[in-house]
C-alpha cells in the first residue's frame, strides 16, 4: 500500500512527527511505500537545519533526513506555512524541499491513504 | 485520453476537511481553509466541515480588532465562488454552543453526529485540524 503522511506538528512540542516517523519506518519495514510527506503549520519545523537538540536526545530533522535518503522520501514543506514561520530554502535539511499545498492535495490523490498527525 | 483530459481529473477522490479548532488562538482554522482554497483548484470532489469549536468559525460579526488578528470569516463566503458547495454543520457542536444557523456567516447543511459519521465514512480522504 502507498501511504502519503501530513505531519502538522513540529518535532519538540508535540508527538505528532515522531509518531509518523515510526509509522513512516514501520510501515516501509513491512513493505509498504511512503512516496511522500508532507508538513504543514508548525510541522514546516521539522525541516530547520538549524535546529539543534541536546545530544541525549532524538533529532528529528536528522532523522527524517536520513529516511527520506535512504527509502526516497518526498519530504515537502509548505511555501507559505513556512515562510510565516522563516523556514527558507537555505536552512532546509537534507532531503526537503519547499513547494505548495498542491502537493498535499496530490499526494492524497495519489497515494491508497494520507495519514494525518496533528494534535 | 485526450477525452480524459478535456472532461476533467482521471481520478475524482472524496475529499473531506474538518475544521474542529476555533477561528483564533491557534492557526489551524485559518491554515485550514487556506488548504480547502487550494484544494478547490484540483476538481475532486470536495466537502468541508465545521464541528466541535470549528463552529465558532462561521459565527457571524466577528470583531478582531482587539485581539490583532485579521478576522477571515468572509473568506468562507467565497468558497461558493470556488465550487466548494458541500458544507456541513455538526448540529450537536451548533446547539452546545448556543448557535444556529442564522449565526454564520454562509448557508451549510446541518448533520446530526450519526449523519455526520457516516458522511465522514464515504470519504476517501480525511484532513482534520
Amino acid at each position: 500500500m502507498k501511504f502519503g503522511l501530513l505531519i502538522n506538528e513540529g518535532p519538540f512540542t508535540h508527538q505528532a512527527s515522531d509518531t509518523a516517523y515510526r509509522f513512516a519506518k514501520a510501515a516501509i519495514e513491512k513493505g509498504h511505500e511512503v512516496p511522500r510527506v508532507f508538513f504543514y503549520h508548525d510541522g514546516v519545523n521539522n525541516a530547520n537545519l538549524l535546529s539543534e537538540p541536546q545530544s541525549d536526545d532524538r533529532n528529528l530533522v536528522k532523522l527524517w533526513s536520513e529516511l527520506a535518503k535512504e527509502n526516497d522520501i518526498d519530504l515537502v514543506v509548505c511555501i507559505a506555512a513556512a515562510l510565516r514561520r522563516g523556514i527558507k530554502d537555505d536552512i532546509l535539511a537534507d532531503g526537503y524541499r519547499i513547494s505548495g499545498l498542491g502537493q498535499l492535495i496530490e499526494s492524497g490523490i495519489d497515494n491508497d491513504r494520507l495519514m494525518v498527525f496533528g494534535d | 485520453m485526450y477525452e480524459e483530459d478535456m472532461d476533467g481529473p482521471e481520478v475524482v477522490k472524496r475529499f473531506c476537511y474538518i475544521n474542529r479548532k476555533a477561528p483564533y488562538g491557534t492557526v489551524y482554522a485559518h491554515e485550514m481553509l487556506e488548504t480547502v482554497l487550494i484544494a478547490a483548484a484540483f476538481e475532486q470532489d470536495v466537502s468541508v466541515v465545521f464541528a466541535d469549536d470549528g463552529v465558532f468559525q462561521l459565527k457571524k460579526n466577528q470583531d478582531t480588532k482587539d485581539i490583532g488578528m485579521k478576522n477571515f470569516s468572509p473568506t468562507f463566503r467565497a468558497l461558493e465562488g470556488y465550487d466548494v458547495e458541500k458544507i456541513y454543520v455538526e448540529k450537536e457542536s451548533m446547539n452546545e454552543r448556543g448557535l444556529t444557523e442564522d449565526d454564520l456567516v454562509i448557508d451549510v447543511e446541518v448533520l446530526d453526529s450519526t449523519q455526520l459519521a457516516d458522511l465522514i465514512d464515504a470519504q476517501d480522504v480525511v484532513i482534520s485540524a
